[in-house]
């Protein structure tokens, strides 16, 4: 089987936002990116089990960014993944980036697409439907696990309330979250073999962004917290209820 | 031209997202002198034509069994086909679990660039420029979109529903409707409990409960506020409670009316997924705990103490002894 993860390069969780010229531009100072959570705990490692469960299974990663991107793209070598693409553009349009991983998933041939949730800088939670449509793939969102039955996959994916298990042929598009799989942390070994491993660069393919960025802001301040005391419960209440209107 | 607002629904019945959409979706039709109308998939046991309440003049409804099911890639087919006969430029979906599995599609099918996680109506005075979240809620990004059809993914939550009155004509679509490639093999509830992303209050616990053990007053708290509960990713990773509590970065994001966090220390990781709630109580007994620079109201004080006494306090307000 042949997987392809999409790997995103993110600002790490506790990354002071901040916004430059004139609130265009995300401030990068002393920013320090992380691989995309999702992509990292649960598509990337859902793939490496399911090489561990099935030697025959090569892992392509695939990234669409500039050369700052490499170091990200490494360190998912080193939590495993035999090579990795990077498409050489920057681009926050959610169509134009779909369209380079379609364009490498069309040259792959694989089994199976597999996406984080979403990015948890820009939250469109959108590339993996892109991607499933330009191929025109069955897509399978926000699924909590992923097992192969022959070349069927059971998926379970999170509806309202509960969830819902899918029965598809593949190949497929996969978005992934929690459930999936357990974050795991690169060994010395994985660390080593990432260096020589295959990271291939390609230039991006034509197709016309559809959204650009007009600028940034920050939600409102809180006007502050009212504290009550901790005997005077009944006062929160009475605040929640006339002030809040919350109850 | 028209304004097309895709209706989600779950076993027949319309979700409570779909009220805010089509309240979104008449407002933005308003604002660009156009018609609201509205698309309904599979068998519905609800009555559709009251949803004119919300503002929709129109409503296709393609009762096609094979639909009761979603399959991203047959139904995105399907409202093409609706959206080119009502000639919509736009399409309005809630940003929700099914809205995330269709608009991306469509987006690519109908070439319509699309807006995910928009928290408030297009501004149309310069182009066509929607807000949405960015950075889990920590900011907002102004996005303009370029293309001729478009389509927002209305956060849920971010919009209030807005009542009037008005019937909607309720009319039969048949279109193509390809064999589906996902099978649903079974769907599996939560029983009877408030769905966390859907409810109005929430209330939420941390590490300073100790144990799985001290829930019962959390639960008790909740089931008197009519609330969901949700938890820290560490107590779900302990297995104190269900993975479907845990709310953050990584976990939900969540936008209720009321969110009540006790023994949670606030990080950033999870402000991520409820700093959109519209007022958050913070009860810790910690003063310097970061959660309350993100609080509305707050108690420094034993959660052991406080939650049995806020219980009662509730109780008190709406007369149940
Ligand atoms: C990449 C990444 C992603 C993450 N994603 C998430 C996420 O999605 N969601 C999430 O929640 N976390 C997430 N985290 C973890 C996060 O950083 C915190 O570690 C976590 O939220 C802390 O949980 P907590 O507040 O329950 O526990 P603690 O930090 O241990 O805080 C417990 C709090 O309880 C208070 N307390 C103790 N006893 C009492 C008492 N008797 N009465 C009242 N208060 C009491 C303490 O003062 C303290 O403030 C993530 C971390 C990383 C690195
Ligand atoms: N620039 C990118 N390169 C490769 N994969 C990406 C990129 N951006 C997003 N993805 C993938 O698409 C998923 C959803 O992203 P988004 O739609 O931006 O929230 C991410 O979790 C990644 O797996």
């Amino acid at each position: 089987m042949k997987i392809l993860v999409c790997i995103s390069k993110t600002p790490d969780t506790t990354a002071k936002i901040a916004f430059t010229d004139n609130n265009t531009k995300f401030d990068v100072n002393g920013v320090q990116w992380i691989i995309n959570p999702y992509d990292e705990w649960y598509a990337l490692v859902k793939a490496i089990e399911l090489k561990e469960a099935d030697a025959s299974t090569t892992i392509h990663l695939v990234t669409v960014g500039t050369a700052d991107a490499e170091p990200i793209i490494r360190k998912a070598l080193a939590l495993g993944g035999d090579e990795a693409i990077r498409v050489n553009a920057d681009s926050h349009d959610s169509f134009y980036i779909a369209s380079q991983i379609a364009e490498v998933a069309k040259q792959g041939g694989y089994d199976l697409v597999l996406t984080g949730k979403e990015t948890i800088d820009y939250n469109g939670s959108s590339i993996g439907g892109m991607v499933a449509e330009l191929l025109d793939l069955p897509y399978i969102s926000l699924a909590t696990k992923f097992e192969l039955v022959g070349g069927n996959a059971t998926i379970t994916r999170e509806i309202e309330g509960g969830e819902e298990v899918n029965e598809v042929a593949l190949p497929a598009v996969v978005s992934a979250q929690k459930g999936m799989a357990e974050a795991r942390i690169p060994n010395m070994r994985g660390i080593m073999a990432a260096r020589t491993k295959p990271l291939k660069v390609t230039e991006p393919s034509a197709a016309d962004p559809m959204t650009t960025v007009t600028g940034f802001g920050l939600p409102p301040a809180k006007a502050g917290v009212k504290l009550v005391a901790a005997d005077n419960v009944e006062e929160l209440v009475r605040l929640l209820h006339e002030e809040a209107k919350a109850i | 031209m028209s304004v097309l607002i895709f209706i989600d629904t779950a076993e027949g019945h319309v979700k409570k997202v779909s009220h805010e959409v089509l309240s979104y979706g008449a407002k933005v039709a308003e604002q660009l002198g156009t018609t609201a109308e509205a698309i309904v998939l599979g068998a519905v046991s609800d009555d559709l034509a009251s949803l004119g309440k919300y503002g929709v003049k129109k409503i296709h409804h393609v009762a096609n069994d094979t639909l009761n099911n979603l399959d991203a890639q047959v139904y995105t087919k399907v409202i093409a086909q609706v959206a080119a006969a009502c000639n919509a430029k736009l399409i309005i979906f809630s940003n929700n679990l099914n809205g995330k599995a269709i608009a991306p599609r469509l987006s690519v099918r109908m070439k319509a660039g699309l807006v995910a996680g928009a928290v408030a109506l297009p501004d149309t005075s310069n182009g066509f420029v929607v807000r949405k979240n960015v950075f889990s809620g920590k900011a907002f990004a102004n996005i303009a979109v370029s293309t001729d059809i478009k389509i927002i993914a209305l956060n849920p939550n971010a919009f209030q529903v807005i009542t009037g009155e008005g019937i909607a004509e309720v009319v039969p679509f048949s279109a193509s409707v390809d064999a589906p490639k996902v099978k649903v093999t079974a769907v599996n509830k939560t029983s009877g409990e408030i769905v966390l992303t859907e409810a109005e209050i929430v209330v939420s616990a941390g590490r300073g409960l100790k144990g799985p053990e001290n829930w019962g007053m959390v639960e008790e708290l909740a089931k008197t506020l009519h609330a969901a509960t949700a938890c820290s990713r560490p107590v779900a990773d302990a297995h104190w409670r269900p993975h479907n509590e845990h709310v953050g970065q990584t976990g939900y994001a969540i936008a209720p009316n009321l969110y009540i966090a006790i023994g949670i220390s606030g990080a950033i990781q999870h402000l991520a997924g409820v700093n959109r709630s519209k007022v958050i109580v913070v009860i810790n007994k910690d003063p310097e705990a970061p959660f309350f620079k993100a609080a509305d109201y707050g108690i420094v004080g034993d959660a052991f103490e406080v939650i049995p006494k806020f219980t009662e306090a509730i109780r008190k307000l709406k007369g149940v002894a």
